[in-house]
C-alpha cells in the first residue's frame, strides 16, 4: 500500500488518529462496538439468567420466608410431586394442541399468500398478520373475554343460528367444558390458538415462498394428484418452517400467565405456577426451579425437532 | 411464481377465514367502546354512545398510567437503538469467533418465555437488593427492544453497498465523517422503523413488567388488573382502542419504512 506515501499527510488531530487506528485494526473497531451491547447482555441479561438458576438452588425459610443461600435440591424434589407434575402434563399438552391447531390454521392462509396472492393484494395480507402479530396482546386478550362471555358475541351468534345445543354439548364436556366459554379450558385454547397464529403464519409462508414452482409442476406432471403433491413435496419442504413457527407457539404457550387467569377454569399452567410462587407465596427459589421447566421442555422439544429432520433444509 | 392460475375456493375460504378470525375480536373492541350498557358485555350492544370516551378522558388514573408507559418506552427505545445500531455494525459484515453466540445471545430475551426472562431479572434485583423503581421497569424494557432494533439494522446494512465507504474513505473523509454522512443516512430509516417497533414492544409489555415494576402502573399493568377484575368496563373499553389506535401508528409506520428490506416483499 505504498499509494499512501503519495497523498498529502492527513489533517492531524485526535479524531483522525482514533478514525484511522480503528480503521486499520479492525479488531479494535469490533470491540469498540460490540463492548457496550455485551457489557450490556453479558452484566444484566446474562447476570440474571444466572442469579434465576442460583436462586433455584437456595432454600426458604420456612419460619421468616427469607431466601437461605444454601446449596439445596429441595425444589427440584418439590416440582416432582404430582400436582406439580400435574400442571406440567397439562401445560405440554395445552402447547401441543396449540401447535397443532395454529399449523392447521396457518397453513392454508400462508400457502395462499406465498403461490397465489400478488401485488397489493400479498401486501395488505402482509400487513393483516402483522398487525395482530405487533399490536396489543393484552387488548387482543380483553377482545376474547368480550367474545366467550356467557351474554358475549358468540352465544349470540349460537342462538341466532340454532347452535345453542351445540354449544351446551361442548361446555358440557367433561375436564375442558364449563360454566361458560370464558371459563373453560376450550376458551384458553381458543385464545391461545389466536394469540400466536402469526407467529406460525410467517415462518411458514416464508418457506412455502422458497419452493420452486416448478417442482410442483414436475410432480402433477408424475402423475400425482394435488393431494399426493402436497403430501410428498409440499409439506416435507415446508417443514422447516412448520418447526421454526411451532417453536414459537410451544415456547409461547409454555411461559404465559395471563392469558389461563384470565380466560379459562382455575386450573393451573407453568407460568402461573412460577408468577404465583414469586409473588403471592414469596417463595422465589421454587420459581426459579420451576421456570427451568420450559426451558428443559422447549430444549427437548427443539432436540426431538432436530432428530426428525425438521432443520436439515434451513 | 405462480404455477396453477387461480386458487381453488376451498382454500380461497380457508385463507380468508383465517384473516378473519384474526381481525374480528379485533373490529369488536372498536364497537364495544361506543356500547351504552356498561354492567355486562352483552352483545349486540343495546345502543351506542360516545360518552364513554368523555369519561375516560376525566381519568387521572389513566393518565398518569399512559405517561408512565410513554416514559418507559421512550428510554427504553432510546438504549435500544444504540445498543442495537452498534450490534448490527459489528456483526453485519463480520465473520469471527463467537458470532453466532453473540446473536443468539441478543434475540434469547424474546425467544424464551417472558415469565423467565421477568423472573429472571426479579431474582437478579432480589440478590442485590435493588428496589423496584422506573429504571428497573427500563432496563428489562430495553433488553428485550434490542433485538428488534438490532433485525432491522442489520438486515439494512447488508444491502448497503460496501463502496460507498471505500469512495467516501477515499474522498478523504475519516471514520467518523463517513459514520456521519453515508451510514447514518442510509440506515437512519431501518433506525426508526426499529426503534417505533421497540416503542410498541414497550408499551405493551406486561408479562416482564409485572416482575419488574413493584407497585408502578404501566399502561398494560392497568390493563391488566382490569382484565382480572372487570370495574369499570366502559373506561377499558375507551382505553383499548386508543391502545390498538396508538400501536398500530409505529406498526404501519415501521412496515412502511423498511418495505424494500423484506426479501420477499419487494
Amino acid at each position: 500500500m505504498n499509494t499512501a506515501l503519495a497523498l498529502p499527510a492527513p489533517a492531524g488531530g485526535l479524531r483522525r488518529r482514533i478514525s484511522d487506528l480503528l480503521y486499520t485494526r479492525r479488531g479494535l473497531l469490533l470491540l469498540a462496538l460490540l463492548a457496550p451491547p455485551l457489557l450490556w447482555f453479558g452484566v444484566i441479561y446474562l447476570g440474571s439468567l444466572f442469579a434465576l438458576l442460583a436462586n433455584a438452588f437456595f432454600g426458604i425459610d420456612d419460619f421468616t420466608g427469607q431466601v437461605v443461600r444454601e446449596f439445596t435440591l429441595r425444589n427440584f424434589v418439590e416440582i416432582g410431586n404430582p400436582a406439580n407434575l400435574d400442571v406440567v402434563r397439562r401445560s405440554v399438552t395445552m402447547a401441543v394442541a396449540v401447535t397443532l391447531a395454529c399449523v392447521a390454521i396457518a397453513f392454508p392462509l400462508a400457502y395462499y399468500m406465498a403461490r397465489y396472492a400478488t401485488g397489493a393484494q400479498k401486501a395488505l395480507l402482509y400487513i393483516a398478520v402483522m398487525l395482530p402479530l405487533w399490536s396489543s396482546y393484552l387488548v387482543r386478550l380483553y377482545a376474547w373475554k368480550l367474545l366467550l362471555a356467557r351474554e358475549g358475541a358468540i352465544s349470540w351468534l349460537a342462538h341466532e343460528l340454532h347452535l345453542v345445543w351445540l354449544l351446551d354439548a361442548l361446555l358440557s364436556l367433561p375436564s375442558i367444558g364449563g360454566p361458560s366459554l370464558s371459563f373453560s379450558a376450550i376458551g384458553t385454547f381458543i385464545v391461545f390458538v389466536y394469540m400466536w397464529l402469526p407467529f406460525m403464519i410467517l415462518p411458514v409462508q416464508a418457506a412455502i415462498e422458497r419452493i420452486p414452482g416448478s417442482y410442483i409442476e414436475a410432480s402433477g406432471d408424475l402423475g400425482a394428484s394435488p393431494a399426493l403433491t402436497l403430501r410428498k413435496v409440499i409439506l416435507p419442504l415446508a417443514l422447516p418452517g412448520i418447526a421454526a413457527g411451532s417453536i414459537f407457539t410451544f415456547s409461547l404457550t409454555l411461559g404465559d400467565y395471563i392469558i389461563p387467569q384470565v380466560i379459562g377454569d382455575s386450573t393451573r399452567y407453568i407460568g402461573q405456577v412460577v408468577y404465583m410462587q414469586q409473588g403471592v407465596a414469596g417463595n422465589l427459589p421454587f420459581a426459579a426451579a420451576f421456570s427451568l421447566v420450559p426451558i428443559v421442555v422447549v430444549g427437548v422439544y427443539l432436540w426431538l425437532a432436530k432428530r426428525m429432520g425438521a432443520f436439515d433444509a434451513l | 411464481m405462480r404455477s396453477e392460475p387461480r386458487a381453488g375456493w376451498g382454500l380461497k375460504a380457508a385463507a380468508w377465514g383465517a384473516i378473519a378470525f384474526l381481525h374480528i375480536p379485533l373490529a369488536l373492541i372498536i364497537l364495544y367502546a361506543f356500547s351504552a350498557e356498561d354492567k355486562s358485555y352483552v352483545f349486540p350492544p343495546p345502543a351506542l354512545t360516545t360518552q364513554w370516551f368523555g369519561v375516560a378522558w376525566q381519568r387521572e388514573d389513566v393518565w398518569a398510567a399512559i405517561q408512565l408507559s410513554f416514559e418507559v418506552a421512550a428510554w427504553s427505545t432510546a438504549i435500544a437503538v444504540v445498543l442495537g445500531a452498534l450490534a448490527a455494525a459489528a456483526l453485519a459484515r463480520t465473520t469471527f469467533f463467537g458470532r453466532d453466540a453473540i446473536s443468539l445471545l441478543l434475540i434469547l430475551p424474546i425467544a424464551l418465555p417472558g415469565v423467565i426472562t421477568g423472573i429472571a431479572l426479579r431474582s437478579a434485583y432480589g440478590t442485590l437488593h435493588i428496589p423496584f423503581s422506573f429504571w428497573t421497569i427500563v432496563i428489562g424494557h430495553a433488553t428485550f427492544c434490542v433485538v428488534v432494533v438490532f433485525n432491522n439494522a442489520i438486515a439494512r446494512l447488508r444491502r448497503l453497498n460496501p463502496n460507498l465507504i471505500e469512495a467516501s474513505m477515499d474522498l478523504g473523509a475519516d471514520g467518523f465523517q463517513t459514520v456521519r454522512h453515508i451510514i447514518l443516512p442510509q440506515l437512519g430509516s431501518a433506525l426508526l422503523a426499529g426503534a417505533l417497533l421497540a416503542f410498541a414492544l414497550s408499551f405493551d409489555e406486561v408479562i416482564v413488567t409485572t416482575f419488574t415494576a413493584g407497585q408502578q402502573t404501566t399502561l398494560p399493568i392497568w390493563m391488566l388488573q382490569e382484565l382480572i377484575r372487570p370495574r369499570q368496563r366502559p373506561v377499558t373499553n375507551v382505553v383499548a382502542v386508543v391502545i390498538i389506535a396508538l400501536t398500530f401508528i409505529p406498526i404501519l409506520g415501521a412496515y412502511w419504512l423498511t418495505r424494500a428490506d423484506e426479501p420477499a416483499h419487494r
